[in-house]
């Protein structure tokens, strides 16, 4: 196997949710644009463990699986409170710190 | 290792198709639904590559948990399942212009780094990723990075918690 089939792949699919990042409206939307750019960085840490034969890179993509767990909570739980008192989740009506 | 490759371009195409699902679909559950193809299709890359454990724990809490805590965040804020407005803002063209010119450069830049250099597929890739070695290299190599990542993982879960509490 080519490493950079794996590493275009990767790069593909953060560029990917670049996009969804800077182009979606839907909060929840956002968050799953920013789980496509965390999955594609697991996916270079698993192919750049192969290609050293080191176990390191599966170790950390398993710590960016957990820290994506906890990403994804906190920031549904943020979304529902902005939901609770702005009754939106749309990130273009919520700019109450605009002057 | 002709297999694999046919395989790595099936899932590859499938995962890039549903990706771009996933920030074009004017259906809410429906990008769900393709980030669960991309999601899924990674764990399988993961397969190809020997990392049987790292593929598992993809499945198990990517597919299992995020997947279905997206589900109840959609359900709770009652995002449009059909589209009154459009889900995309007005700087989509801009967003578009970015991330093609930074794929751009991330792919020239990796290609002309890497090369065609090969990862090879070999028994001691097999042990390189298997459950017993992942496993002793997480509670022994990296003991306090895990134990920092538990209680990051109890302190996001009481966040979560106060955070979303009615009070």
């Amino acid at each position: 196997m080519t490493l950079n089939y794996y590493l275009v792949l990767s790069a593909f699919l953060f560029c990917t949710g670049i996009y969804g990042v800077l182009a979606r409206k839907n909060a929840v939307l956002v968050l799953m644009s920013i789980e496509l750019m965390l999955n594609a960085v697991n996916i270079n840490l698993i192919a750049f463990s192969a290609f050293n034969h080191s176990v390191s890179g599966a170790v950390f993509a398993l710590f960016v699986i957990t820290i994506a767990a906890a990403e994804v909570g906190i920031g549904l739980a943020i979304v529902l409170l902005i939901y609770r008192n702005e009754h939106t989740a749309d990130l273009d009506e919520v700019d109450e710190l605009k002057g | 290792m002709i297999a694999q490759q046919v395989a790595f371009w099936i899932i590859a195409v499938a995962m890039a198709l549903a990706a771009i699902g996933v920030v074009r679909s004017q259906n809410v559950v429906h990008a769900a639904l393709y980030l669960v193809v991309v999601l899924a299709g990674a764990a399988a890359q993961f397969i190809l590559v020997a990392s049987e454990f790292v593929a598992w724990v993809q499945v198990l809490i990517y597919i299992g948990a995020i997947v279905i805590l997206f589900l109840f965040g959609i359900m709770l804020t009652r995002a449009p399942m059909r589209s009154e407005g459009s889900l995309d803002n007005s700087q989509r063209w801009a967003a578009a212009v970015v991330s093609l010119f930074l794929f751009g450069v991330l792919a020239a830049l990796l290609i002309n780094a890497y090369g065609s250099k090969e990862i090879t597929l070999d028994n001691k890739l097999v042990v390189v990723g298997n459950t017993d070695t992942v496993g002793t290299a997480m509670f022994h190599d990296y003991l306090v990075p895990f134990e920092v990542v538990s209680l990051l993982l109890l302190a996001a879960l009481i966040g979560a918690v106060v955070i979303a509490r009615r009070d």
